[in-house]
């Protein structure tokens, strides 16, 4: 039994590890392999090497348009939802109200809720208000599916925290805000800032709800989903996408570093965001 | 201590407090005197922690009152109490380092920096922390950690100091150090510490006054030696230290004495003073005597005026000392019997006979 666990995990594991790299990530390498292809059709054999798609992209007004629409939308969605999900959290944690596991999972379901219901759901609804859509309603939209992994992350974070904490930061003579100010904001800011940045995440490139609940301002990727109708546009969205890659990549290694940093100066292993990233 | 100068600093009226259904706390009278060593002991869920968390302010009585310094403590909340904390967990501020947490509450007291850092500086010294200011809290021992805590405490000049099971979660040496030092820091500073804590042997050694709670309620508060001595009850004489309980009756009793009949030691008059407030004499039926007020007499009956004669059923040698187990004839259980080895004494062998001396003052009269 145990030869074959160890034969096993000497070979097949090996193999099957790899076989699901390549599953996993070769789809996204042919996006930067064909970002700096120099041929409008998207096919091997590769045709030579040029950076002439990205300088495309500088000179589309449309794209830039739907970069700042993104941005506005994804900061937005990031800092509401992380301070809803923070008071939400915090509720949860440390307060005892009838009918707490109730509410608290009702916010917790837009997590597993088909997004095209949440979107037609919130557009039927905003028709019927008489709201006319607009960039608001795409970040009312995100908020209300980013606000559950929000307090997933901040739930984790407040558990981390010892409430003696607060109490002590209180009978020093210190206020309920300065207390949270002082003690609580430092010691669950790695949590705030992983809180952000997957929600940032999410919202960037979310595109059901923004699809259905975008006026005339298109975010990025309802503007790429309408470039892929123009075979020729193609090798310049697979430059946007390889940007998009890159910033990716980059965001995630500064929230690694930024947590590492935080659970070592702090001397104790932060677990606020183990488990989502 | 001169007791009728000192006006309690606190005192607890009546105070009741439930969580829900249950009652931590069922009705508790206390006054704590300026400048005194107070602990409050008790077996885990007792309800010691809810009541200093209830001076603290943490928690807000059921019903009853708690004045400190002759001010009334009702919707007073934690932060504008003149009281401060040392936490069981230390609550150290792991962002801050030892100088910053020290003057954590000193920032809102809006004093110069150069103050400030002077009065960080004394607190740390006072504590023996001295040059320490710069550490992580990370970086500190447990021991250290604890020495924060106090210095952070400390330095806010509060006029009650309440610890909650502080020295717990340090080793036997080290908690031997620092009951020492918590003493002698009290006693230089004159502020009130109330200390909570499950260790007997700690309160004895370091408070002025006990409160020993059992089940919501005081069941004696005393003296570390009027507790010791003069425990009222059968469940404090075994919480407090080994006491061997014999079986006994009242066959007499006159207004200032009653006449104890310990079948297995004799007769013997105890003042009705030495005696739990409002005994009668029918309520008699088990006396305690501590082990070390026992003596096996080696050579005859020496001076004892009272002895009786039992067996060695074991010895336990614990260098210093050893603990007998002698069985007396007319007692239930063999007696616990601890001797100090001093100089020429020898060890009394298993099965042997021995002599035991007693004296009058050796028997403790229970509920």
């Amino acid at each position: 039994m145990r030869a074959i666990g160890r034969f096993l995990s000497a070979r097949w594991l090996a193999v099957y590890a790899v076989a699901y790299m390549i599953f996993l990530y070769a789809p996204v390498i042919l996006l930067p392999l064909f970002a700096f292809n120099d041929a409008t059709i998207v096919a091997f054999p590769l045709a030579g090497f040029t950076t002439k798609w990205f300088g495309l992209l500088w000179t589309i007004e449309a794209l830039h348009g739907a970069v700042r629409n993104s941005a506005i939308v994804a900061i937005s969605t990031a800092v509401i939802s992380t301070l809803l999900g923070a008071c939400a959290a915090r509720a949860a944690q440390s307060y005892r109200f009838p009918l707490k596991r109730g509410i608290v999972g009702f916010i917790m379901l837009p997590l597993v809720l088909p997004e095209i219901i949440v979107a037609v759901a919130l557009l039927v609804m905003l028709v019927q208000l008489g709201l006319s859509l607009s960039l608001w309603t795409v970040i009312a939209g995100h908020v209300l599916i980013c606000t559950p992994f929000s307090i997933a992350i901040l739930s984790s974070a407040f558990a981390g925290l010892d409430d003696s904490l607060e109490e002590a930061s209180f009978d020093l003579g210190e206020s309920r805000w300065g207390t949270f100010r002082r003690v609580t904001l430092p010691l669950i800011m790695p949590g705030v800032v992983s809180s952000l940045l997957i929600t940032f995440t999410i919202s960037l490139d979310e595109f059901i709800i923004a699809f259905f609940l975008t006026g005339t301002d298109v975010t990025l990727p309802v503007y790429i989903w309408s470039q892929l109708r123009f075979p020729t546009k193609l090798p310049s969205v697979m430059a946007l996408g390889t940007i998009l890659l890159a910033l990716s990549v980059c965001l995630l290694i500064v929230a690694e570093w930024f947590r590492r940093r935080a659970a070592r100066r702090q001397g104790l292993e932060s677990s606020s965001t183990r488990g989502l990233v | 201590m001169d007791d009728a100068n000192h006006q309690p600093i606190i005192e607890i009226r009546d105070v009741v407090k439930s969580f829900g259904s249950v009652k931590a706390l069922k009705g508790i009278n206390a006054d704590i005197r300026e400048g005194e060593f107070f602990s409050l002991l008790g077996p885990s869920g007792c309800g010691k922690t809810t009541l200093l968390r209830l001076i603290a302010g943490f928690e807000q009585t059921t019903s009853g009152t708690i004045a400190i310094a002759g001010q009334s403590m009702k919707d007073i909340p934690a932060n504008k109490r003149p009281t401060n904390m040392v936490f069981q967990s230390y609550a150290i501020f792991p962002h801050l380092n030892v100088a910053e947490n020290v003057g954590y509450g000193l920032v809102r007291k809006k004093i110069s920096k150069a103050d400030m850092t002077a009065e960080v500086e004394k607190a740390l010294s006072m504590v023996d922390l001295a040059g320490y200011g710069q550490r992580a809290a990370h970086e500190l021992s447990g021991g250290q950690r604890q020495r924060v805590a106090l210095a952070r405490a400390l330095v806010m000049r509060p006029k009650v100091i309440l610890l909650d099971e502080p020295l717990s979660a340090l080793d036997k040496k080290l908690r031997d150090q620092m009951q020492q030092e918590l003493r002698s820091l009290q006693k230089s500073l004159g502020i009130t510490f109330i200390l909570v804590t499950h260790d007997q042997e700690e309160a004895l050694i370091m408070s002025d006054r006990i409160a020993v709670i059992f089940d919501g309620q005081i069941a004696q508060l005393a003296s570390p030696e009027e507790l010791y001595r003069r425990p009222v009850s059968r469940k404090i004489a075994s919480f407090i230290g080994v006491m061997n309980f014999l079986e006994a009756e009242a066959t007499g009793a006159t207004d200032t004495h009653f006449t104890i009949r310990v079948p297995a030691l004799g007769e013997v008059e105890i003042a009705r003073r030495d005696a739990p407030a409002g005994l009668q004499a029918g309520q008699i039926n088990v006396v305690g005597v501590r082990p070390e007020m026992f003596t096996i007499v080696s050579d005859g009956t020496g001076s004892f005026a009272r002895t009786a004669t039992g067996t060695v059923i074991s010895t336990d040698y614990y260098g210093d000392m050893t603990y007998y187990s002698v069985a007396l004839p007319g007692a239930a259980d063999p007696v616990t019997i601890s001797m100090r080895n001093t100089a020429g004494r020898s060890i009394a062998r298993d099965g042997s006979e021995v002599t035991v001396g007693w004296g009058a003052d050796s028997i403790v009269l229970l509920e």
